[in-house]
């Protein structure tokens, strides 16, 4: 194809993402000085579309930016009002007392939300302080100038067919160029694993990275059952000791629960299917007690950063700023990520102002960072995660000691030892694992469920999972891993398929089926998936999530 | 030659829709809404008329609550010239539609009308042609092939036995299928362009317009779910089982 003439669009700021952290940092620039010019790119077909989290909502970071939240009429309604912690075995469910819980378990004060319509409601107060939001556009390229720095971002080309020619409706991609970027893509953005890689962010980090894969279920239920505002958290059955993960359900508005499932992408073994671990764990008589009469309406998967701040990159680079889950602000222990991925924006905000105005350089970010109460709350938290390498019980034990006892200022710090790509054992080594078949009331296959959650891309695209080395998974993964990428994706994307013609099992990906999880890219044991971004409007439409 | 079209917002065709759990209806508080897919294709098709010098204003309309701005936005960001706004809190039904729409074309007075061939929500497809009637143009419905020489109009629709070729003259109210263009994208550049477009407003009470609701709706239920097959053993039991318990032969 010919070099295309790309139009080009000029901005103070250009913000990628419209999640809690991106979102946030525009208002909080448009508060200290409306004269800016800020654009917001999100990928999703409308804000919010692609906002999937639990979600307990812990209003710190909200209190600060919009202190009149309640007067406005934002959807933040139910307050906790009651919580409990349990350990759950194949038939039976043991208690954890509230008082043994650690503070960061306890969420007094805190709300149920659904974070996309919350997010639905911060693009709405932003555009009312004139920013401005695509939706439906993603940023697919960073640009940069002649000395490396970054100076905006290239939004995808639109209408191109699946050997990368234009169609009829083709429409290039263009330029939008600002003084500072804002990477804010949430969870393993693909522009922020490029600039982590590129300016090698991460040197000074003492551990890799450590993911997580959430899943979430919204149940209409029997309103004699629902109790509104409880919250429920469980470990135990049906994962395995050796995986780090567990339940949430939380009782929202209108007969709604959320249900949903939290797994350590460093599992082992790699017959492990995240997927069906959450729908066997609604078999277990405790949830399926609530479930009955009830209905499904919606589903979602996203993967969610876990590493805490052993992993944390430095968040700043020459022309931008990597925040919220982009960077890994979420603190694990808290199973929190929105109020910390908000006051990240908000102190971006505060660099970014300083520097277009005062010429402040951007990596007076990380002082900033260091000085506020999310430092303080992550520095607290750091130990939680990496005691899971121990096991469940003398994990749980620990951290018993380390929060109850200490408030997470035990004089050491436990590192993360292995990335997630490298934590699998060969299939020879594993025990196959057999989960139940679905029986169509509780426990649902991939294809109904990705149904649910809305996932459409335009046909006759390039396909935006790219293999690095094409035959990697015929000639090595399927052998050794038994192709881990048939059960660690939760759509159903990947499938181990037979070719008549070579003889041979062959990896086929069903791209339109993605939800944008970005959990192959994590998982991958050779990192040989990339996630890309597909045609702009393209992936889930999540609501109430 | 000015033409109009009507755009209708609906909830998107790739959202699951649900029906709300009293019955009322379906559930669109947080869907997602967008342009009514085949109405693209009337915006499309105007466009393309501008582009090829035969129209000389294109003009979109919709009629609905302040929301309905978006559409009319990524119909100008599409290429669309201006855009009016029909102000009315209630939804209205076909014909309450098209004598509004009666209205706006005695004001504007539009050479060619055109409209997607039915909307996705409530598939009634019967605004275009109760509004043909209304005003005795000529109409054409389904259209997935438009040429337009002068004063007639050459149009394809795809029917049972094979595609119709007719003929008909301006000024006509066309309908369009989805086989009639591909949609453009509405590029960046366009969107904020669009955002300085005019948009009038205009409040539905000031048009004279019996919009009253002729039909009730009792009930909105979801389609009976599908029953799971079954396996048999041979032809004989299929023909058992057809004939005793399926009762089809």
């Amino acid at each position: 194809m010919t070099e295309i003439q790309r139009e080009e669009m000029l901005y103070d700021v250009v913000i990628v993402g419209a999640g809690p952290a991106g979102l946030s940092t525009a208002i909080k620039l448009k508060q200290l000085n409306e004269e800016l010019s800020i654009c917001i790119l999100e990928k999703a077909s409308e804000v919010g579309a692609h906002i999937l989290s639990g979600n307990v909502f812990e209003t710190k970071a909200f209190d600060e930016l919009i202190p009149n939240w309640k007067e406005l009429d934002a959807p933040v309604n139910t307050k906790v009002k009651s919580e409990d912690f349990s350990f759950l075995t194949k038939n039976k469910i043991f208690k954890i007392p509230n008082f043994l819980l650690p503070k960061t378990l306890q969420n007094h004060g805190n709300y149920i939300i659904s974070l996309s319509n919350l997010c639905k409601w911060l693009g709405e107060y932003a555009e009312n302080l004139g920013v401005e939001i695509f939706p439906g556009f993603a940023a697919s390229k960073l640009i940069y100038d002649e000395s490396d720095v970054v100076i905006g971002v290239q939004t995808g080309d639109m209408g191109l067919d699946s050997n990368n020619n234009p169609k009829d409706n083709f429409e290039p991609g263009i330029n939008i160029k600002g003084k500072v970027t804002v990477l804010s893509e949430g969870c393993r953005g693909h522009l922020g694993k490029e600039v982590i890689k590129k300016f090698k962010l991460d040197s000074k980090n003492k551990s890799p990275q450590q993911y997580g894969i959430g899943f979430k279920e919204i149940w209409e239920i029997d309103s004699n059952k629902h109790n509104l505002g409880k919250v429920s958290h469980s470990v135990g059955w049906p994962l395995q000791s050796d995986t780090y993960g567990g339940s949430f359900c939380y009782h929202a508005e209108n007969n709604q629960i959320y249900l949903g499932y939290v797994i350590g992408l460093d599992y082992k073994n790699p017959y492990l299917s995240p997927y069906d671990e959450f729908q066997q764990f609604k078999t277990h008589p405790e949830i399926k007690n609530l479930l009955i009469g009830g209905k499904r309406i919606s589903y979602g998967a996203r993967a969610l950063i876990e590493g805490g701040l052993q992993s944390l990159p430095q968040m700043h680079m020459p022309g931008a700023l990597l925040i919220g889950c982009d960077a890994g602000t979420l603190n694990m222990p808290k199973i929190k990520g929105s109020h910390t991925a908000m006051k990240s924006g908000i102190i971006a905000a505060e660099v970014i102002n300083n520097h277009i105005r005062n010429n402040v350089e951007l990596s007076s970010y990380e002082a900033e960072f260091q000085n506020s109460w999310i430092y303080e709350e992550l520095n607290q938290a750091r130990n939680v995660k990496p005691s899971f390498k121990w096991g469940l019980i003398p994990a749980m034990i620990f951290t018993g000691i380390d929060q109850k006892l200490f408030g997470g200022r035990l004089p050491f710090t436990l590192q993360h030892k292995h990335a997630d790509h490298e934590s699998l054992i060969p299939a020879k080594d594993s025990k196959k694992i057999d989960y139940p078949k679905y029986d169509n009331e509780f426990t649902f296959d991939k294809p109904s469920s990705v149904y649910l959650s809305g996932t459409n891309h335009a046909d006759n695209q390039p396909c935006h999972l790219v293999l690095n080395d094409k035959n990697l998974s015929i000639n090595y993964t399927i052998e050794k891993y038994d192709e881990p990428a048939q059960r660690y994706c939760p759509a159903g994307v990947y499938e181990v398929e037979f070719d008549n013609e070579t003889k041979k099992n062959f990896l086929k990906i069903n791209s339109q089926n993605c939800i944008h999880c970005k959990t192959c890219d994590i998982k991958e044991p050779s990192q040989n998936i990339e996630w890309l971004t597909p045609e702009g409007g393209g992936g889930p439409i999540y609501s109430g999530t | 030659m000015k033409v109009l079209v009507a755009v209708k917002r609906v909830v998107d065709y790739k959202v699951q829709i649900r029906v709300k759990s009293d019955n009322s209806g379906v559930e669109t508080q947080n869907v997602k809404m967008s342009v009514n897919p085949p109405d693209e294709n009337a915006i499309e098709e105007a466009v393309k008329l501008k582009e090829q010098g035969i129209a000389t204003e294109t003009i979109a309309i919709s009629i609905g609550d302040d929301k309905c701005q978006d559409v009319l936005r990524t119909s100008m960001a599409m290429g669309i010239d201006r855009s009016i706004l029909v102000k009315s809190p209630n939804t209205l039904e076909p014909l309450a539609v098209a004598k509004t729409l009666k209205k706006i074309i005695e004001k504007e007075k539009p050479d060619l009308v055109l409209m997607g061939k039915q909307a996705i929500d409530d598939d009634s497809n019967q605004t275009g042609q109760i509004l043909s009637a209304l005003i005795n143009w000529p109409q054409g419905c389904f259209v997935s092939d438009l040429k337009i020489e002068g004063q007639k109009v050459l149009i394809s629709r795809e029917i049972d036995e094979g595609i119709e070729n007719l003929e008909t003259a301006l000024p006509a109210v066309l309908t369009c299928d989805l086989r009639l263009n591909t949609p453009r994208f509405a590029s960046l550049p366009n969107i904020m362009k669009a955002k300085k477009k005019p948009l009038e407003s205009i409040e539905i009470d000031s048009l004279d317009v019996d919009t009253e609701a002729k039909i009730k709706v009792l009930k909105v239920v979801e389609p009976p779910k599908r029953k799971a097959g079954i396996m048999v053993k041979d032809v004989k039991e299929l023909v058992q089982k057809l004939k005793n318990e399926a009762k089809v032969i």
